[in-house]
């Protein structure tokens, strides 16, 4: 199923949140989740568990290091989802 | 019928679907087996979102295998679920980030300690915490990568590696009259969550880009998994302290 880019935002956004605490206004495709959102392994983990389930994609293992902002996240879950 | 009909297992180790663990636990279903499921802490919610990924649910025990407490508690916790164990999979290894990465000379002991705590007594610790409800038969099947030489930065976690096989070795003595046999699955490598914390894991997969003789997939758990279920059936009935290499046979190459 397609998504758009501002769907993917607002609910990687709300799953951030339900994650981590960092409130959803705070989750901005520029922002790094390691260097701005303080976000460690351990919850991106459980951050990437919930956006697969949320938007029926897959997200394989060894690409999560490259999802450095989430823009880069966004922008995977879009494509996957196309 | 399946191989493993009837049997029931403890599975440790489920992170995400990628786990090798994971592809244990859901290939065992296949063949018959009922599984439980470990996992501890933070991780604990995230195993238990994917454990509704595996053909049938499956129980999620906490588990810290440095925790005497959990440990101590673990059989009457089995309980609710299974009078017996016929198998369990030993998937656990960490070291901190000081004791990997070409840290090797300057890593303190308190990592290495924490590396060989976690990585291989708990091989040892795991199984006596389940010992009272393994059967005749049954099979403890951990997960090494083979620590016979000194790999580019894997450091204390390769030393944790030797010393997991070691311990094995010693379990399969000591088990053995009790006709529980201790073995160990050396995968190549595997992109799981637990790999993107190897500094120099890309290294490990050009290595057997080049010297595997038979071609590795680096993102199919498969070939390790159906190693350590076959481990656990009753088709290895005599092999114990054994170390079964799933690495496309690059042990055995020189160059």
């Amino acid at each position: 199923m397609a998504h758009s880019e501002q769907d993917v935002l607002a609910g990687l956004a709300e799953i951030v949140n339900e994650e981590s605490g960092i409130p959803a206004s705070d989750v901005t495709l520029e922002k790094s989740f390691t260097d701005d959102l303080d976000v460690d392994s351990l919850t991106m983990v459980s951050i990437v568990v919930a956006a697969e389930e949320k938007f029926g994609v897959k997200i394989p293992d060894d690409e999560v290091k490259n999802l450095k902002t989430v823009g880069d996240a966004v922008h995977f879950i879009v494509a996957q989802a196309a | 019928m399946g191989l493993l009909d009837g049997r029931r297992l403890l599975v440790t180790g489920v992170l995400t679907d990628s786990s090798i663990a994971f592809e244990v636990a859901r290939l065992a279903q296949l063949e018959g087996a009922s599984v439980v499921l470990t996992s501890f802490g933070r991780a604990l919610r995230i195993t238990e979102k994917i454990a509704a990924r595996l053909p049938e649910r499956v129980p999620v025990l906490e588990l810290d295998v440095t925790d005497p407490t959990h440990l101590d508690t673990l059989v009457d916790r089995l309980g609710a679920h299974t009078d017996r164990l016929d198998g369990v999979l030993h998937s656990i290894g960490f070291a901190p980030p000081g004791a990997l990465g070409g840290n090797f000379l300057s890593t303190g002991w308190e990592d290495v300690a924490t590396a060989l705590q976690v990585s291989a007594y708990s091989l040892k610790s795991l199984a006596m915490a389940v010992r009272p409800l393994l059967v005749p038969g049954s099979s403890i099947v951990g997960l090494d990568f083979d620590a016979t030489v000194a790999w580019p930065l894997y450091d204390w976690m390769g030393v944790a590696k030797a010393a997991l096989e070691s311990t094995a070795r010693y379990l399969a003595r000591y088990l053995g009259p009790e006709e529980v046999r201790v073995n160990l699955v050396a995968a190549g490598p595997i992109r799981t969550m637990a790999a993107q914390g190897i500094p120099g894991f890309e290294g490990f997969e050009g290595v057997w880009g080049e010297r595997s003789p038979l071609p590795w997939d680096v993102t199919d758990a498969g070939p390790a998994a159906r190693a350590a279920v076959a481990l656990m059936s009753d088709w290895f009935p005599k092999t114990t302290g054994e170390i079964v290499h799933v690495d496309g046979g690059l042990h055995a190459t020189g160059a």
